[in-house]
């Protein structure tokens, strides 16, 4: 075998194929990279406007990340930015504990309502998620949580009340640990209880910190139902509705290298938390293969 | 034995007297029963029901059929000769509270039902001389036996309040008049099915839209799931292959690219596609083309445009998901189709594609779901336009960004609350055949 495949390597044909995959590879790899780096060189371009004649800036500051962080009389991104915070932890708090409890119950519990409850998991998934919105939207605002500073109240609930449904990565992962330890358990004399908080939870590491910071993340993304429940409230914004607000046409010229700033500033912790959870998340989407 | 069922029929037939009583009296039977706590709390929540009713509910539901008839407005005081304001009906609120007043009512009914049936239950228990468990066992077994109670009940809480009361309160809009054609925005009435055969007849102008934008969201998902799915899966084994070098290198800079949160990539995209943005700007300086390509404001073009991007941010994520499972394939299946002098497009489709088609079914279905509801990559791209004139859906506007427009722009909220539940219905009609005969589906527990 392995001489075999030696000789496939020096062979003319084998050599310009490999050659060729690499080419391939190399250009689809520049288009996928482009865009990131034109944003982070733009971040740092001292011409103003939106746009320019040139594909690279002439010239570089770092003007536009001081504006952002600094000018707090248009668009205050600090401000957004600690709205953003606080509804991300709180609601990381709740879905975490929703999604691990609910994914826990289905995985290793047996009880009568338990097909019929991922049934309805999986008719819900299919309305879509807008138009619960704008109920949702109705139903907070007659709870009075769409004014002032209650719409963080309403976005925390908007992001996590609803992320029991969200249970099928974490429990697939939780099907994948031998049933035969919880068994053990049981005949030491543990309750389910201990079993979920002693016994799963330390198994399930991996699952726990995916879960944790996919919730936590969602916040910083979500732009939709943040523009819903704000409306107009400029100092209830979360970040993602800045940066979208500063590409509209009253702030564009004003603030464009500045949303350019600001996409890298969030976009580079999310993306080191997504390098470092990706086989988490590889993990859960072939966990349940794997077994 | 034909009473040994604990159904409401035997309770109320062969239940004794506290069981009978708390037909009326709830709790009364679980009391009675030596739970008495347990009964206790069960009466509480009957005799707050009660109040409740009296005090707002059946008011609520007695609103629900006509939706308020008062419009607000001026009306002329005899007495001190001034005309008054006069608050009047708000149609969205009758119908929001009347909806809710339901549920309440839904829910006492359960709470009935379970009451009577557990006082039964108990009763059966006594007249067999076993014990009945006491409170302390009972709340230690929501930490054991129980404990799928415990850890549910505030996760269904959250998903009745906040998704399924909404999603039925949205469904009932669908029948009304709400919406701002007409001024119906404050008082509305109930409609019948008007607003479906508006949506479905093909001759009206809200009809020809409706089916326009569905056959586009059919194509788009249809396009962007397969052609994401099919060129990620190659990605990822041409990446995969023995002689590729710097595997981990090609890997990283595809995932980079979707580290990048998706609203944050898509608005830089659709900056850089505009007339003046970067790549035309890069184009003329090549000196390609003379004329910006208009990739937004030709409907052709911006269709194409927005089915490419999707691949950039589509093709990683199929990689990603798709790289474990590819390796999962049994290599003697390869093996055995070489010497059969297999070339590598018969090999892809005659066993990649096959295997990874039984295996990822459900993410399949999953993703064409997720990219029928594909709100972001329009709304942030082009906004669904181009528009043309007289029309509120763009030329690439889906179903569900179309239902953006028609609810938060436009305001016909009875028109999106249809559109709404047209794309749960198709949507149904493509999962259940598909999902319920996926093999991931049928055989759930196979592997433990």
């Amino acid at each position: 075998m392995e001489k075999k495949s030696k000789d496939n390597n020096r062979s003319p044909r084998r050599r310009i194929v490999n050659l060729l995959v690499h080419v391939i590879l190399a250009v689809l790899a520049v288009i996928w990279l482009l865009p990131i780096v034109w944003i982070i060189l733009t971040s740092f371009r001292a011409e103003p406007g939106a746009y320019t004649k040139t594909f690279l800036p002439k010239s570089y500051t770092i003007n536009n990340y001081v504006k952002l962080l600094t000018d707090r009389n248009v668009l205050n991104f600090p401000r957004m930015f600690m709205n953003t915070l606080i509804i991300a932890i709180c609601s990381c708090c709740i879905s975490t504990s929703f999604v691990l409890s609910v994914s826990y119950s289905l995985s290793r519990m047996r009880f009568k309502m338990r097909k019929p409850y991922m049934n309805m998991a999986m008719i819900l998934g299919l309305f879509p998620g807008f138009m619960t919105m704008i109920a949702q939207y109705f139903i907070l605002k007659a709870m009075g949580l769409t004014e002032g500073s209650s719409i963080r109240l309403g976005l925390i609930i908007v992001y996590s009340a609803c992320t029991g449904l969200g249970f099928q990565i974490s429990k697939g992962f939780f099907d994948t640990i031998p049933r035969a330890i919880d068994e053990a358990a049981i005949i030491d004399g543990a309750t389910q209880w201990q079993i979920f908080t002693r016994i799963t939870m330390p198994l399930s590491k991996p699952i726990v910190i995916y879960t944790i910071m996919t919730s936590f993340i969602a916040p910083w993304v979500d732009f939709i139902f943040a523009k819903v429940l704000c409306r107009a409230n400029a100092d209830q914004f979360t970040v993602a509705i800045g940066l979208w607000n500063m590409l509209q046409k009253e702030y564009i010229y004003q603030w464009y290298t500045c949303f350019a700033a600001g996409a890298v500033l969030i976009s580079l912790p999310i993306a080191i938390l997504f390098l470092y959870l990706q086989r988490f998340y590889v993990e859960g989407m072939s966990g349940a293969v794997k077994g | 034995m034909k009473e040994d069922r604990v159904t409401v029929k035997n309770a109320l037939v062969h239940g004794d007297l506290f069981t009978k009583i708390s037909a009326v009296i709830m709790g009364a039977g679980i009391a009675g029963h030596k739970q008495i706590l347990k009964g206790a709390v069960v009466l509480m929540m009957e005799i707050a029901f009660w109040i409740f009713m009296v005090k707002k509910g059946f008011y609520n539901l007695s609103k629900l059929p006509s939706l308020g008839t008062e419009a607000h407005g001026k009306v002329w005081n005899e007495a001190k000769q001034i005309y008054e304001y006069k608050a009047g009906d708000n149609s969205q609120q009758i119908l929001l509270f009347g909806v809710i007043t339901c549920f309440v009512v839904l829910g006492f009914i359960a709470l009935w039902i379970l009451q009577l049936l557990h006082s039964y239950k108990l009763q059966r228990m006594i007249e067999k001389g076993e014990e009945v468990p006491g409170l302390r066992k009972e709340l230690r077994s929501l930490f054991d036996g129980n404990l799928h109670i415990t850890l549910m009940a505030l996760p269904c809480i959250g998903i009745l309040v906040f998704n399924i009361v909404p999603l039925v309160y949205m469904i009932t809009m669908a029948f009304t008049t709400y919406s701002k054609e007409g001024e119906h925005l404050v008082l509305f009435d109930w409609d019948g099915l008007h607003q479906f055969m508006r949506v479905l007849n093909m001759k009206g102008n809200i009809g020809r839209q409706f089916w326009h934008v569905l056959a586009w969201t059919i194509v788009w998902a249809i396009f962007a799931t397969f052609l994401n799915y099919i060129l990620g899966m190659i990605l990822a084994m041409v990446i995969n292959r023995k002689d590729t070098r710097f595997k981990s290198f090609w890997r990283f800079c595809f995932v980079l690219s979707i580290a990048v949160p998706q609203f944050v990539s898509l608005m830089i995209m659709n900056i850089m596609l505009q007339p003046s943005g970067a790549v035309n700007v890069l184009l003329k300086n090549l000196g390609l083309i003379n004329e910006p390509i208009p990739f937004w404001t030709n409907a052709l073009l911006a269709r194409i445009t927005i089915i490419v991007i999707n691949l950039w941010v589509g093709i990683p994520y199929t990689m990603l998901q798709v790289t474990g499972i590819l390796q999962n394939i049994p290599e003697d299946l390869y093996e055995a189709a070489k010497m059969d002098g297999a070339g590598p497009a018969t090999i892809f489709f005659k066993i990649t594609l096959p295997y990874m088609l039984f295996v990822t079914t459900p993410y399949l279905i999953a993703s064409f779901v997720g990219n029928i509801n594909n709100f972001n990559i329009i709304y942030l791209l082009s906004g669904g336009g181009p528009t043309y004139v007289g029309d509120t859906a763009g030329q690439t506007d889906l179903l569900v960004t179309w239902l953006y427009k028609l609810t938060i722009d436009q305001q016909y909220y009875n028109l999106g609350a249809v559109i709404g539940i047209m794309t749960f219905v198709i949507l149904t009609i493509i999962t259940l055949t598909t999902y319920r005969n996926s093999s991931s589906y049928k055989n759930e527990e196979a592997f433990m």
